[in-house]
């Protein structure tokens, strides 16, 4: 084995649902009904699912919502102002821990 | 430059197709497909549609085009076929002529053609690449079209440069625009006119197009916003795998993920409305064809046939000739040279 991620393993994720079909098929429906054109559109989720994407980097979903922001019509400006928008909030997440560290600090000092 | 010009392999259509069948093993082979949704054999539904290739000839050499067209083409169709086109046009009530290249605009007779088929009372549509409207040498062909009101149905496959300009060579997304605006001022695209302004979104890459209301709207918003340009609608069009777009897939290691999105995507009802149940396509030599990708494929229609030997009740129950490249028009919402077909 080459390594843990394998890009045509993307392909095989209903894979997943052989040990237990009937929780997958909740899970495929559910998804299926939360990327549906709503009170969000399509493209909109897609462009969120980018961004989350990165957050959680999985490396599939990354693949799989680049291709399904370029097919709801985005542009790589878009995408890559939706990638910044969850390194924002990874940065700006850890940045916010520091008060944890200024109180901890301000604790234990004189 | 073209495939032709470069010597590449895909430049043969039997090469293409070899790739195509080739790769039928990795998925279900499109007539299976068909059969699975009780569509095969495939036949025409009548001639509603009179598609005339008047040649390869164009001054931009597109990295998607299915034509491999460009200004090193000299294929262009001869004042005696288009005779023969018109000759056979007047022989049925078809109503809609739809002429196609290249850059049709470029063929001396393309002007010929538009008045003709204008004079036998049949819509006209002119697949335009914008840019040729600029060309010194095509001076008044936009007042022309206006003049006779032809449908004018325009590539544009983004509302922004980088991505136009990528797919369609540097710089022609600005003269596209330029373009955009000087049939506009001639009231083309406008609300309450009667000259179609319709474009065409292609993918720019190895995805499938959006929704084809959706990317529309943005279009609209986009192109309003940033240039004031209007038009009517915005067709998407799914890229084939084919010729220069063939190439692009295979060289970018694309062409399998590629071809297994298409098959997957097989839509039914996409594949009940295919553009090649309505249409005859007619090349630049006058053979005939079941559409414009067949043509470039070689792939003949049933029987072989050429413009002069045109039996119009014949071809309007003809059985389609299909092939693996046929997923490209039935993926998801479907794709004809009018938009989404599902």
């Amino acid at each position: 084995m080459s390594g843990y991620y394998h890009q045509e393993d993307l392909g095989r994720f209903a894979d997943v649902g052989k040990n237990a079909p009937e929780l997958w098929k909740r899970f495929a429906a559910w998804y299926e009904a939360v990327f549906a054109e709503g009170a969000l559109s399509e493209r909109e989720k897609s462009l969120i699912a980018l961004a989350v994407a990165h957050a959680v980097q999985c490396p599939y979903c990354i693949d799989a919502y680049t291709q399904s922001c370029l097919e709801k019509g985005s542009n790589l400006e878009q995408m890559t102002e939706a990638v910044h928008v969850a390194s924002a909030i990874r940065g700006g997440a850890s940045l916010v821990h520091g008060l944890q560290m200024r109180n901890s600090a301000e604790k234990v000092s004189m | 430059m073209s495939l032709v010009s470069l010597h590449h392999p895909l430049s043969s259509s039997a090469e293409q197709l070899r790739v195509l069948d080739e790769s039928a093993r990795a998925h279900k082979p499109f007539a299976r497909a068909l059969a699975d949704s009780g569509l095969f054999p495939l036949r025409a539904t009548g001639i509603r549609v009179f598609q005339i290739n008047v040649g390869k000839l164009c001054n931009q050499t597109c990295r998607h085009c299915h034509v491999d067209a460009g200004p090193d083409r000299p294929e262009i169709m001869t004042r005696e076929t288009a005779e023969l086109c018109m000759a056979a046009l007047a022989r049925t009530d078809i109503p809609a002529v739809d002429i196609t290249g290249g850059a049709p605009e470029l063929n001396p007779n393309f002007r010929w053609l538009v008045e003709r088929s204008r004079e036998l009372g049949r819509h006209v549509i002119d697949r335009c690449n914008l840019t040729v409207l600029l060309l010194p040498s095509q001076s008044g062909l936009a007042e022309f079209l206006a003049r006779h009101e032809v449908e004018v149905i325009c590539s544009l496959p983004y509302f922004l440069g980088e991505q136009t300009d990528a797919q369609r060579g540097a710089g022609v997304f600005e003269r596209s625009i330029d373009a955009l605006r000087l049939l506009n001022g001639l009231g083309y695209g406008r609300a309450d006119s009667g000259l179609r302004l319709n474009l065409v979104y292609n993918p720019v890459g190895a995805f499938l197009p959006p929704a084809q209301h959706a990317v529309e709207a943005d279009f609209k918003r986009e192109l309003g916003r940033r240039y004031g340009i209007e038009f009517h609608s915005l067709y998407t069009i799914t890229n084939m795998p084919i010729s220069r777009f063939l190439e692009f897939l295979l060289r970018t290691g694309n062409y399998d993920r590629y071809m297994e999105k298409l098959a997957n995507a097989y839509n039914p009802a996409a594949a009940a409305g295919v553009m090649c149940r309505y249409m005859l396509s007619i090349g630049w030599d006058g053979a005939l064809y079941d559409c414009d990708f067949n043509q470039m494929l070689g792939l003949s229609i049933s029987g072989g046939a050429h413009i002069r030997d045109f039996r119009p009740e014949l071809l309007a129950e003809r059985r389609i000739v299909t092939g693996e490249h046929c997923y490209g028009c039935t993926a998801g919402s479907g794709s004809s040279c009018g938009g989404t077909t599902a």
